[in-house]
C-alpha cells in the first residue's frame, strides 16, 4: 500500500483554524479529477463531481484539521504560554517538541527535572497552564518578534514506518480520511458526489455543520480515524477497536447514531467482498457525522473509520492493512451504490 | 571543532548506564586525536592521558558518558514491550514518547498513552507509573522477539533540535555535553604549557551507582579531581537558588564536598581569563561524581564545574552551546595553571595511606 | 538437597549475629576446601586453590550471604512486653501474629496496639512481642535489650517446592555448598573463594570488606530473587521452577556483560534451563562488590523465590539443583 500521500499529508501542519497548507495540497492534487472546487467562508474545501445520470447527492466527509496548540502569551524571560486546540490529554505534553507558525520554528515543551520535584509534585500531573514552550530565546521582545500571539503550534513528529505493518505519524486523524476521499474522487459515479474536506472538526464539528447545510445531501459517509485501545492495561471491553482487524463501522458514538439500514448494507457489502470489518465497541467520541445527521430535515449517515492507537498524540499509529480495508470498503460502497441505483434509492427513502 | 556537530554526534549515540561499552570506541577515537595514551577499562571508562612535563602529580578530569534509559523487562503475547528504568526517569514524561530499542537490530517504538476519549476524570488526575506503560513497535510477538530480548536497552529518540540563539535541545546532553567540553579543553591545551599529567576520563554508570567514578579514582589515584557535569538551568518554576542561567558560563560549585582552596583558585582563574561564571551552591551530595571522588581511598581534593541544562532527564534537555565552550576553556586554563603548591604536600610516612 | 536446605534455614543467623550459621556451614564444608578463614566482620571465607600454572587462572569470588532478617529488642516495658526494631527489611504487615525465636530458644508472638486508629498506619513502633512473661523481671531473665530474634517458619517440602523462613539467603548458601561438594575432588583451573558473607540485609556490608581483602577478578553473588508468577503480580519474567535466574540488573548493580555471558554460555553448554532477571526493587552483595577497589566485574545467579522476607518463602528445589550445576560449570 503506497503511503506517500499519508506521509505528505500528515507532515503538513494544519491545526483547527489554520488548515490552509492542507487545503492547498489537496486542492492541487484533486483538481484534475473533479468538476468543481469551492472553498467556503470557514475554509471547507468542497469538491463536486456531477453524477452521470442521477441527482441524488452523496456527501463524503473527512476533516483536514488536527489537534494542536495556539500561542496565548509570553513570560518575561521569553518563554511561550499556550493553550490546547482540540482535545489533548495534557499529561502527554511535558518533554515533547513542537513547531511554531508557518516558519516551523522548533520549540520544546517544558518538563521539570525529576531532581527538582518535591514528593507531592512528583505524584501529581502538571497543569497545562504551568507549562511553557521554549524556543531558545532569552527575552520577551525577542520572542515576540519571532512568534505572534495567536500563532498556531503543531506537534513535531515525522511519518515513520514501524515494523512491516504499521505507520506512526501525527494527525492520522484525519489525514487518512482526506487521503481516502482523494482516492474516491478518481472514480466516476451515477450520483452527484460532494467530497468535503472540512475544517475545525476537532473543536466542535464546525466545518461540517455549514458544509452539510450548504449541500443538504441525501446520504453522507464520514471517513475518520478512530480510537483504538487494544493495548496493555486496558480491559478487553474498553479496546473500542482492534488494530489489524479491519475497517471500523460505528453503530453509535457520542455525537451520532448511524443509520441502521446503511450500516447493515455496508457491513454486508464488506462481507461479500471479503473486506475485513469490525464494529466499534465503545460509544464515546464524536465526528462530523454528528452535525451532518442533524442538518436540515436530517441526513442518513454512516461512518467508516481506521483504528488509530494513541490518537490525538504525536505518535498515533495505524495498520496499513486497516487503512487499505477502509479505503477498499469506502470505494466499494460508492461503486456498489453507483451500480445499484435502486438500492441507493431505497436506502435514502424515508420510511412511511 | 564545531561543537554543535560534536554534540549532535555524541547525543545520537545509544549508551545507557551499564551498556556504555557499545559506544566507548567512538569516544576513545575522539581522545586519540589529542592524548598520548588512551585505554578503555573493564567497565568501559575511557581514559585519555595527556602527559605533562612533571609526572609527580596527577590531575583527573571526569565526565560521565552514560545516559538514563529503559530496559526491556518483558514482551507480552501481543508484542508490547514492558520496561524497567535505568537511572532517574520521571514516568510523567514518557507518555506518547518515542524511543529506540537496541536489540539485534535497532528498532523505533512509541510509548503508548490511553486516548483522552477513554479516560475518566479520575484517571486523568492520576500520574502514570512505569508499570502502566508499554512500548509499541507495531510488530507482533513473533516479529519483535526476532530482534528484541529481555535485558536489551532503550533510549529516548534523539531530537537534535537547534533552537534560537545558540540553544540546542536533545536527549543525553546530560552528560555528553561535558565530554564535548573535555574535547574543547584538549584542543585548548595544545597551545598551553601543561606541567602535570592530566587523565581525562569518560566515566560510566554515574546515573546508577557512580561505578565509573569510584573505579577510575581508585585506579588512577589522582592528587586532584575535576568533575564536569550538568546542573539545572534556570526555569520559571524553579527557585533561582537551585539553578544557573544558560548562556552565562560555567557554574562553579561551592560546598562541603568541594575543596575550598582549589575552588577559590578556580574562581580566580575564571576571573583572570575573563570567563563569565556563576556560583552553584551545593549544600549536600551535589548529585554528581564529586560525591565519590572526594572519598576515594584516602580522599581526593575535588572541584566541580557544571554546564547549566534545562529540562534535565527528559528528551528535550536544552543548553547554550557557548557554555560548553566556556567550560572547556576553563578546564584547560585551570589545569595548565596548576603548580606544585596547589597540591597537598607529601605526608610523613606515618600518615601514608595504608595499602 | 532439601535436608541441607532445612538444616541451614532453621539455624539462627540474624544480621550481625551469624555465629551459629557460620559454625554449621564450617561443619558442612571442612575438608572439602583448601583453606577456611574468618575475617574481622565475621565473613566465612573458604578458598579452593586453582591451577596457578594455567595462564588464564582467574580469582573468582562467590558470595552467598548467610544472614537473615530479624528483629532487635529496644525496650522492655513494665509488664514484660518487648518493643523492637527491624534488622533488614521487615514488613510490619507480614509480621502480625508471627512467631519469633530468640537465640536462646525463647519464642515470642508479634502483635500490634489494638487501639491503632487505622491499620494502614501500622508501623513497627506500634508493635510489640509477647513472650508470655508475667513481669518485666521475668522477661529480663531471658531477654536483654539488644537481643535479636528471627522469624519462625519451619521447612516443608511439597513436590518440587519447598517452603521455609530464611530461604533468603540459605538457598544461596546451599548452592555454594553444593558447588563445593561438586568440586571437592576436582582440580579447578581457577582459584575460587566461597564467601559466606555477613550483614547483607543491613547494607551489603560483609561483601564489601571481603571483596577488598580478596580482590577477585570476577565475582558472582548467589542470592534469591522475586517472581512475577503470582496472581496480579507486578510484571517480572522470572518464574518458579523455570531455572536459576541470571541477573541483568537490580537496584544495587548492573551486572557486567562478561559475567552474564559467562553464565549464559555455561547454562547452554550443560543444557539447563535459565531465566533473565531484572529486579526493580532489591539488591544483593554484587552491589557492594562491583565498586570495590578498582572495580570488580560482577554478576549474580538468583534462585526464584516467592514471598521473600516472609516466614514462608517458597522455592523450587529443581531450580536449586540447576543453580549448583550452572555455577559449577561456569567457574571451574
Amino acid at each position: 500500500m503506497d503511503m506517500q500521500k499519508i506521509k505528505e499529508l500528515t507532515e503538513l501542519n494544519g491545526v483547527s483554524g489554520n488548515e490552509d497548507l492542507v487545503r492547498e495540497y489537496i486542492k492541487t492534487t484533486i483538481s484534475p479529477y473533479v468538476d468543481e472546487i469551492f472553498t467556503d467562508a470557514l475554509g471547507n474545501l468542497i469538491a463536486f463531481k456531477k453524477g452521470k445520470s442521477s441527482n441524488i447527492d452523496i456527501m463524503l466527509s473527512a476533516h483536514m484539521d488536527e489537534v494542536g496548540f495556539i500561542v496565548t502569551g509570553y513570560t518575561d524571560t521569553g518563554l511561550i504560554k499556550f493553550a490546547n486546540v482540540g482535545g489533548i490529554d495534557e499529561r502527554i505534553l511535558p518533554g515533547k517538541t513542537v513547531l511554531l507558525g508557518d516558519d516551523k520554528i522548533p520549540g520544546v515543551i517544558s518538563a521539570k527535572a525529576i531532581h527538582l520535584q518535591e514528593r507531592e509534585e512528583f505524584l501529581s500531573n502538571w497543569k497545562q497552564r504551568n507549562l511553557y514552550i521554549d524556543i531558545g530565546t532569552e527575552k520577551k521582545d525577542e520572542t515576540e518578534s519571532l512568534v505572534e500571539l495567536g500563532e498556531y503550534i503543531s506537534f513535531n513528529s515525522n511519518f515513520q514506518e514501524l515494523g512491516e505493518e504499521c505507520v506512526k505519524a501525527k494527525a492520522l486523524d484525519d489525514r487518512l480520511g482526506c487521503a481516502i476521499l482523494m482516492e474516491a474522487l478518481k472514480g466516476t459515479y451515477e450520483f452527484n458526489l460532494y467530497a468535503c474536506f472540512t475544517v475545525q472538526e476537532e473543536i466542535g464539528l464546525r466545518g461540517a455543520e455549514v458544509a452539510a447545510y450548504r449541500i443538504k445531501p441525501d446520504l453522507a459517509l464520514v471517513i475518520e480515524g478512530t480510537t483504538c485501545s487494544d493495548v496493555p492495561e486496558t480491559e478487553k471491553h474498553q479496546h473500542s477497536t482492534r488494530l489489524g482487524k479491519g475497517a471500523v463501522l460505528t453503530i453509535i458514538d457520542g455525537s451520532s447514531y448511524a443509520d441502521k439500514d446503511l450500516v447493515n448494507y455496508i457491513y454486508k457489502l464488506a462481507k461479500d467482498k471479503n473486506i475485513p470489518v469490525q464494529f466499534k465497541e465503545t460509544a464515546t467520541g464524536g465526528n462530523d457525522a454528528g452535525k451532518i445527521q442533524r442538518t436540515g430535515i436530517g441526513v442518513k449517515v454512516a461512518i467508516i473509520s481506521v483504528p488509530c492507537r494513541y490518537i490525538h498524540s504525536p505518535v498515533s499509529l495505524m495498520s496499513k492493512k486497516d487503512y487499505e480495508s477502509s479505503q477498499n470498503l469506502a470505494l466499494a460502497v460508492l461503486e456498489d451504490m453507483s451500480s445499484n441505483m435502486n438500492k441507493l434509492q431505497s436506502l435514502i427513502k424515508e420510511e412511511k | 571543532m564545531v561543537i554543535k556537530s560534536v554534540l549532535k554526534e555524541l547525543t545520537e549515540l545509544g549508551g545507557v548506564s551499564g551498556y556504555e561499552y557499545r559506544v566507548s570506541e567512538i569516544l576513545s577515537n575522539h581522545f586519540k586525536e589529542y592524548c598520548d595514551d588512551v585505554q578503555i577499562d573493564k567497565f568501559g571508562n575511557v581514559v585519555g592521558l595527556k602527559k605533562g612535563t612533571n609526572s609527580e602529580k596527577k590531575i583527573m578530569v571526569t565526565a560521565h558518558y552514560d545516559e538514563i534509559g529503559l530496559l526491556v523487562k518483558s514482551i507480552d503475547e501481543n508484542g508490547f514491550i514492558r520496561f524497567a528504568k535505568i537511572g532517574g526517569i520521571d514516568p510523567k514524561i514518557l507518555l506518547a514518547g518515542e524511543v529506540i530499542i537496541y536489540g539485534e537490530k535497532t528498532l523505533p517504538g512509541v510509548i503508548g498513552a490511553k486516548p483522552p476519549h477513554l479516560l475518566s476524570p479520575e484517571e486523568r488526575k492520576k500520574t502514570v507509573k512505569i508499570q502502566d506503560l508499554y512500548i509499541d513497535t507495531g510488530m507482533s510477538f513473533d516479529e519483535v522477539t526476532k530482534y528484541v530480548t529481555i535485558g536489551d536497552y532503550i533510549t529516548f529518540k534523539p531530537i537534535s533540535l537547534e533552537l534560537k540563539s545558540d540553544y540546542f535541545a536533545t536527549k543525553a546532553l546530560d552528560n555528553r555535553c561535558s565530554f564535548a567540553s573535555m574535547l574543547v579543553a584538549l584542543e585548548e591545551l595544545k597551545g598551553l604549557r601543561q606541567e602535570f599529567d592530566i587523565y581525562f576520563v569518560a566515566t560510566v554508570q554515574e546515573e546508577v551507582h557512580l561505578t565509573g567514578a569510584i573505579t577510575a579514582s581508585y585506579n588512577i589515584e589522582p592528587d586532584l579531581a575535576i568533575v564536569v557535569d550538568v546542573c539545572h538551568g534556570e526555569m520559571p518554576d524553579v527557585p533561582k537558588e537551585r539553578s544557573s542561567a544558560c548562556g552565562k558560563g560555567p557554574a562553579i560549585a561551592i560546598g562541603p564536598v568541594l575543596d575550598k582552596k582549589l575552588t577559590k583558585k578556580l574562581l580566580e582563574k575564571a576571573k583572570n581569563e575573563n570567563i563569565k561564571y556563576q556560583i552553584d551552591v551545593e549544600s549536600g551530595g551535589t548529585g554528581t561524581e564529586a560525591w565519590a571522588t572526594q572519598v576515594s581511598r584516602c580522599g581526593i581534593p575535588t572541584v566541580l564545574i557544571s554546564i547549566p541544562l534545562k529540562y534535565m532527564h527528559t528528551p528535550v534537555e536544552t543548553l547554550s552551546i557557548s557554555d560548553v565552550s566556556s567550560v572547556g576553556r576553563l578546564i584547560a586554563r585551570f589545569t595548565a595553571s596548576l603548580v606544585i603548591e596547589d597540591f597537598k604536600q607529601k605526608e610523613a610516612s606515618l600518615w601514608t595511606c595504608k595499602k | 538437597m532439601f535436608e541441607l536446605l532445612t538444616r541451614l534455614t532453621q539455624t539462627f543467623g540474624v544480621s550481625g549475629n551469624e555465629e551459629e550459621i557460620r559454625s554449621l556451614i564450617i561443619n558442612e564444608i571442612k575438608g572439602k576446601v583448601d583453606n577456611i578463614s574468618i575475617d574481622p566482620l565475621g565473613n566465612l571465607i573458604a578458598m579452593k586453590k586453582g591451577n596457578v600454572n594455567k595462564d588464564n587462572c582467574k580469582k573468582i569470588m562467590l558470595a552467598a550471604h548467610m544472614d537473615e532478617i530479624g528483629i532487635i529488642v529496644t525496650h522492655i516495658d513494665e509488664k514484660g512486653f518487648i518493643r523492637f526494631s527491624n534488622i533488614g527489611g521487615v514488613s510490619p504487615f507480614v509480621s502480625i501474629s508471627q512467631r519469633v525465636k530468640f537465640k536462646n530458644g525463647t519464642i515470642g508472638v508479634v502483635s500490634y496496639e489494638q487501639k491503632l486508629d487505622d491499620i494502614k498506619n501500622l508501623k513497627l513502633p506500634k508493635m510489640y512481642i509477647d513472650i508470655g512473661a508475667k513481669s518485666r523481671e521475668e522477661t529480663e531473665m531471658m531477654i536483654n535489650i539488644g537481643d535479636t530474634a528471627c522469624f519462625c517458619g519451619d521447612s516443608v517440602k511439597q513436590g518440587d517446592y519447598a517452603i521455609s523462613k530464611a530461604m533468603d539467603n540459605r538457598c544461596g548458601c546451599t548452592v555454594a555448598i553444593g558447588v563445593i561438594n561438586k568440586l571437592k575432588d576436582i582440580e579447578t583451573d581457577n582459584e575460587i573463594y566461597f564467601v559466606f558473607t555477613v550483614q547483607e540485609e543491613v547494607g551489603l556490608r560483609g561483601a564489601k570488606t571481603s571483596a577488598y581483602q580478596i580482590m577477585p577478578d570476577i565475582a558472582i553473588a548467589l542470592d534469591v530473587t522475586s517472581t512475577g508468577d503470582r496472581p496480579e503480580s507486578n510484571i517480572m519474567e522470572v518464574k518458579l521452577g523455570k531455572g536459576p535466574a541470571i541477573k541483568i540488573k537490580d537496584s544495587s548493580v548492573i551486572c557486567h556483560p562478561e559475567v552474564k555471558k559467562l553464565l549464559v554460555a555455561a547454562a547452554k553448554r550443560i543444557n539447563i534451563p535459565y531465566q533473565y532477571e531484572i529486579l526493580e526493587a532489591g539488591g544483593t552483595d554484587a552491589g557492594a562488590i562491583h565498586t570495590t577497589c578498582g572495580g570488580i566485574p560482577s554478576g549474580a545467579v538468583s534462585i526464584p523465590t516467592r514471598y521473600i522476607h516472609s516466614p514462608a518463602e517458597m522455592v523450587s528445589l529443581e531450580d536449586l539443583e540447576n543453580a549448583v550445576k550452572l555455577v559449577t560449570e561456569a567457574i571451574k
